[in-house]
């Protein structure tokens, strides 16, 4: 520190210096070191480097035979862990039938897929009481059908049909059930942070320990809606855990357009919460990061951020030919399918055998055949039913389509 | 608060009814409603500790305690959006915006997620959305809105906008009560303007939302309007009786939806009809009401409909130029005049 006559020129010339030492340190934090002993000189203010740079993983659980597979550390029950198995391969299997429908032109809108990052959804989900709510986003159909949402309701969903919970008026996973705790998303990102904060405001005001759980992705993050969402519910202590799935695309958009940080889990401290960094692709190490989330937030503690690094292996919908993607990364991360992963890890673990999850597979399979079935039987909706539901119609009309000159009608 | 202060801390319990104004009735809406019923709260930015910045929720902080009277950061779509959470379970929020300016950034939260849940999938977002709104205080660009156009063509929320005291404490009561999002405007001209004051009957009443109310009964034309500009237009009335013009003056009180039916009737029974409101005139929802008119009583009318709005400029701080913007009495009388003549 130099002496006072001095301060003000080492200050302004310690701006630029500021700058450019973030981005040595930002280097030679990438190298591994940490940057330390090379401060600004004034004594008038603090600065605060940015957040490290490299991005945060933990080291990958291997096998024997030096495979890739789940971790270990878990409390889940062998009995728990063949059922997490039903719910991965139920939601590929639907998707896939779905795809299937989609390529038959059943489906009148987009299909998209969360191949790769269900383990996300599904494991999170999994962690929750039936009395905590969720919202999923378009890639969490995990979340929603381990939530009790089956899959026949998804189909009539995708087909338009009239059987399908919102009666053919919204698409996919847009309707809600609260009774099972499940709040649909709307297409604008970000929007449901503030509704997941109102769900356990209420829960708070009723006295009930409800937890709330809203996924977002790399993309939504950037909303204003999440950030307005997140840091209410931080500042009323609210359990609201944000599971925010970094799987590297918004659209064709790489999160390093998107926002500043490496880890989305970074954002955490911009709302004084706890946050975590989360193997995407491992379900057992999902479930039991939700688990203590979940626990924390319930506890009182407030809002939690997770983020699970996971990979997008489709476009962003099934007419997207991922033209953007840099060559291998694809293929790279196919050798971290979740589903794989889980099945070399529970065989490994002598927790199944190939033959029971064939067997789950098979039974499975024949849900997603028959829910479909159901579903393609579903007639479509009357036309004049969209008249229906915008007020109570107790209180006001249908919006009917008026005659002209209907004089009134 | 500790159990020694409780004791000396007096109820602000507002009387119920008596001779109010515009402010206090509401706030005695607010009041006995949530004393009514346990799962009405308030949200908002300084609706607590300060009772709001026009002191709408004043005492109420201190009656009902800050689990039901939530100060929030400056995030209006957090507040809507909680507002809607809250409601999905069943609660039923009254959320304030500081000025109905500050809807804007909470427009998305309102016209996609409130107004679309009940069509989506059934759930009904039983939400109020409250707020001073108008011009005429020289406020400037972003303290003088007049919303309702904006909200006019979304289909699902409701829209009131009362002009009397005992209008304001039975709409809040009739919007906190139904089982749809309702934004509520409360024209801050109005708030303590004594002319306002008056009686308003001890028990609990409602005000139907969706109904008209005339204000004034008369052969020759009608004026349709709402909010502050019934005083306008009731006051142009009687200038206009000194002439031998007999005026009828609709108050819609609800904007949507409208009173299609009341509409009608008075361009039936006059068969010359001017609309006025305070918002600017293109996009104006008079543009609704004179074609409605125009669709459905064509035969009835004498003279073509005519508008008088504000121009379509942002809202001027200044003044002349706020005068030179906003419709004045003057405008209403040359054009009721212009209009008899014709």
């Amino acid at each position: 520190m130099k002496n006072g006559s001095t301060t003000k020129t080492t200050a302004s010339k310690s701006a630029k210096g500021e700058a450019e030492e973030a981005g040595a340190r930002v280097s030679a934090d990438a190298q591994g070191s940490n940057g330390a002993g090379d401060t600004a000189e004034a004594r008038s203010f603090i600065f605060l480097p940015p957040p490290r740079a490299e991005a945060l993983s933990v080291p990958d659980p291997l096998n024997e035979r030096g495979e890739l597979v789940c971790t270990d550390e878990t409390t889940l029950a062998p009995a728990q862990m063949r059922e997490l198995y039903r719910w991965l391969q139920l939601t590929r299997l639907v998707e896939e039938k779905l795809v299937n429908l989609y390529r038959q032109t059943k489906v009148v809108g987009g299909v998209f897929r969360s191949l790769g990052q269900e383990a996300t959804a599904v494991g999170t989900c999994y962690a929750l009481r039936p009395a905590d709510f969720i919202t999923p986003l378009i890639r969490d159909l995990g979340a929603v059908l381990v939530k009790g949402i089956r899959p026949r309701e998804i189909f009539a969903q995708y087909m338009a049909k009239a059987w399908g919970p919102s009666e053919g008026r919204d698409l996919n996973i847009h309707f809600g059930d609260i009774e099972r705790g499940f709040v649909g998303p709307i297409s604008h990102l970000g929007d449901m942070i503030p509704v997941m904060t109102g769900i356990v405001l209420a829960a708070r005001m009723r006295k009930k320990e409800t937890v709330a759980v809203a996924y977002i992705g790399d993309g939504g993050m950037s909303t204003g809606a999440f950030h307005e969402g997140l840091n209410f519910a931080a500042v009323q202590r609210l359990p609201l855990v944000v599971v925010a799935e970094h799987n590297w695309y918004a659209y064709s958009t790489p999160t390093r357009k998107q926002c500043a940080v490496t880890n989305l889990a970074d954002k955490a401290a911009a709302y004084g919460i706890p946050g975590y960094v989360v193997d995407g692709n491992d379900v057992v190490a999902c479930y039991e990061v939700m688990k203590k989330a979940a626990e924390f937030a319930r506890a009182g503690g407030g809002a939690v951020l997770i983020e699970a690094k996971t990979y997008r292996r489709k476009g962003h919908a099934e007419h997207d030919d991922q033209r953007y993607l840099p060559e291998g990364e694809l293929e790279a991360w196919e050798k971290r399918d979740p589903l794989d992963r889980y099945q070399r890890h529970l065989i490994s673990n002598g927790v199944a055998t190939q033959d029971a999850l064939d067997e789950i597979t098979a039974d499975v399979r024949r849900e997603v055949e028959e829910d479909a079935a159901w579903a393609e039987s579903s007639p479509m909706p009357e036309a004049e039913k969209a008249a229906y539901n915008v007020f109570d119609n107790s209180n006001v009309p249908p919006a009917f389509r008026p005659k002209v000159f209907g004089r009134g009608e | 608060m500790s159990a020694a202060a409780k004791k000396e801390h007096k109820s602000n319990r507002p009387e119920r009814g008596g001779v109010v104004t515009f402010v206090e009735a509401i706030r005695q809406g607010l009041w006995e409603e949530m004393e009514r019923d346990p799962s009405v709260f308030l949200i908002g930015e300084d609706v607590g500790v300060y009772g709001g910045a026009f002191k709408v929720t004043d005492g109420l902080l201190d009656e009902f305690g800050d689990g039901r009277v939530i100060d929030t950061p400056i995030s209006e779509a957090a507040i809507v959006g909680a507002a809607c959470g809250a409601a999905l379970m069943g609660m039923r929020p009254v959320a304030e915006f500081q000025f109905i300016d500050f809807i804007t950034p909470a427009f998305d939260m309102l016209t996609n997620y409130a107004a679309k849940c009940r069509y989506r999938w059934g759930a009904g977002v039983a939400a109020v959305f409250r707020g001073p709104c108008g011009a005429g205080v020289h406020a400037g660009p972003f303290h003088s809105l007049n919303a309702e156009a904006f909200f006019m063509n979304t289909a699902g929320l409701k829209m009131v906008e009362p002009s009397t005291a005992y209008d304001a404490k039975g709409l809040i009561k009739a919007a906190i009560r139904d089982p749809d999002p309702v934004l509520f405007f409360e024209h801050k001209k109005l708030y303590r303007l004594p002319r306002l004051r008056e009686e308003i009957p001890e028990d609990d009443y409602t005000v139907e939302i969706g109904k008209a109310r005339t204000r004034r009964e008369g052969r020759d034309l009608s004026v349709i309007t709402f909010g502050a500009q019934v005083l306008t237009a009731l006051d142009a009335a009687e200038e206009l009786e000194k002439e031998g013009l007999s005026v009828e003056v609709i108050d819609l009180r609800t904007l949507a939806p409208m009173d299609r039916e009341a509409i009608l009737a008075t361009a039936r029974r006059t068969s010359k009809v001017l609309i006025l409101h305070e918002a600017s005139r293109t996009g104006g929802i008079g543009g609704e009401i004179a074609a409605t008119i125009a669709e459905e009583a064509f035969e009835w009318l004498d003279a073509p409909v005519v508008r008088v709005a504000a121009t379509d400029t942002p809202v001027p701080y200044s003044p002349p130029l706020e005068e030179y913007h906003l419709p004045q009495a003057r405008d209403v009388l040359d054009a009721a005049r212009k209009l008899a003549a014709y």
